[in-house]
C-alpha cells in the first residue's frame, strides 16, 4: 500500500492512512536496529539470554524499533520535515515473525495563517490484531 | 541519555533509516537534494541514536568492563530488574524544528516522576519518567524528549 502525503487541502478530520511497516520481522532486522540505535540490550539480540536468563520465548524487538517503523507511516503521510510531535506507549512486545500494520487517523485540523495544524492518532497492530504501539502525532502542513 | 554532545551526521541518519526500513529519499544524501526540504533531515525517532555518543551508555559493550550476554555462560540477570524485566513503556518527542546534519545538539536532563501500578501481565510495575531538552549550538530548543521506563515485578506473561 503506497502512502500519499496529505496536503493542507487533503488533510481532513477522519482521514486515515495505513501501511504495513514490518513484514514477518526477522532477528537480523532487530540486530540491525541494535547497531543503528546503539541499544545492545541482550533481550533483543541474544536468544540464549532471552530464553534462559530473562525467561522469554525468544528475543523481542526494541520498543523503539516498533515506534521507528510506525513513524515511517507518520512521515510518509505528513510529508518531509512537517512532523511537530510524535509519541507512543508500548502496549505489547513485538516478536520475530510478527507483521505490523500501522494506521494513522486525523482527529483535528486547524487552519492557521502559518500552516495547517493537524493532530492524529496512530496505532500499530500485529498479525493477530493485538495493539503493539499506540499514540499521537501532530504536524504543520505548509500552505 | 547523557551524551555530552550529539553531532548529527548524514551517515548515521542513513544507517538509522535503513534499520527502520525507511526508503524515503530525504534520508539519503544522494537523493535528498530533490526532496521538498532540499537536504537530508533526521527521522522523528533518530535521537535514540544519541546513545552512541554517551560514554556511559549501559547497553553497549565497552572494553575492559563486564558485559552481559551469552558466551561461556548464558549471561546474568541485570541487578536492577529483580524478578522482572526493565523495558521502555512510553516515548514522546516534540520537535521545535527538524533535526538535520550539521546540528550539534546538547542535552539538558530535566526532572521526571516515578510511580507504580499493578499490571495484569507484569505484576507490580515501577515507572520512571525522564525529560531531556536538546538544544543546538545557538542554545535554541530543537527537541524535547520524554521517555518512561518500566521495571516489571515479574517476567511479562504471554497471551494465547
Amino acid at each position: 500500500m503506497a502512502v500519499t502525503a496529505w496536503t493542507a487541502e487533503t488533510a481532513v478530520k477522519g482521514a486515515t492512512q495505513q501501511k504495513v511497516v514490518a513484514k514477518e520481522l526477522t532477528r537480523t532486522q532487530i540486530v540491525q536496529y541494535a547497531g543503528a540505535s546503539g541499544d545492545f540490550n541482550p533481550l533483543h539480540t541474544d536468544e540464549v539470554f532471552a530464553q534462559k536468563i530473562a525467561g522469554y520465548p525468544s528475543v523481542f524487538a526494541h520498543g523503539m524499533l516498533s515506534m521507528g517503523t510506525t513513524g515511517t507511516l507518520v512521515t510518509d503521510a505528513f510529508g518531509d520535515g512537517n512532523v511537530t510531535s510524535y509519541g507512543v506507549r508500548f502496549r505489547s512486545q513485538v516478536w520475530p515473525g510478527d507483521t505490523l500494520t500501522a494506521t494513522l487517523t486525523i482527529t483535528d485540523v486547524e487552519r492557521k495563517t502559518d500552516a495547517t495544524h493537524v493532530s492524529a492518532t496512530v496505532e500499530t497492530v500485529n498479525q493477530k490484531g493485538e495493539v503493539v504501539v499506540s499514540g499521537t502525532a501532530t504536524a504543520a502542513l505548509p500552505h | 541519555m547523557t551524551a555530552e554532545k550529539f553531532p548529527v551526521e548524514a551517515s548515521l541518519i542513513r544507517l538509522f533509516a535503513q534499520a527502520i526500513g525507511d526508503t524515503n529519499p530525504v534520508y539519503y544524501e544522494e537523493t535528498a537534494g530533490d526532496t521538498a526540504t532540499g537536504h537530508v533531515i533526521a527521522p522523528p525517532t533518530f535521537l535514540t541514536a544519541a546513545s552512541h555518543w554517551d560514554p556511559d551508555y549501559p547497553l553497549r559493550w565497552k572494553p575492559g568492563q563486564p558485559w552481559n550476554g551469552s558466551g561461556a555462560t548464558d549471561g546474568t540477570k541485570p541487578a536492577g530488574s529483580g524478578s522482572g524485566t526493565s523495558l521502555h513503556a512510553e516515548q514522546h518527542f516534540t520537535f521545535h524544528r527538524t533535526v538535520k546534519p550539521g546540528d550539534v545538539l546538547t542535552p539538558t536532563p530535566g526532572e521526571g516522576k516515578t510511580w507504580t501500578r499493578e499490571g495484569r501481565r507484569g505484576g507490580t510495575m515501577t515507572f520512571r519518567e525522564n525529560v531531556t531538552e536538546w538544544r543546538d549550538e545557538n542554545g535554541e530548543l530543537v527537541v524535547t524528549a520524554r521517555g518512561v521506563g518500566v521495571t516489571t515485578g515479574q517476567v511479562i506473561k504471554q497471551e494465547g
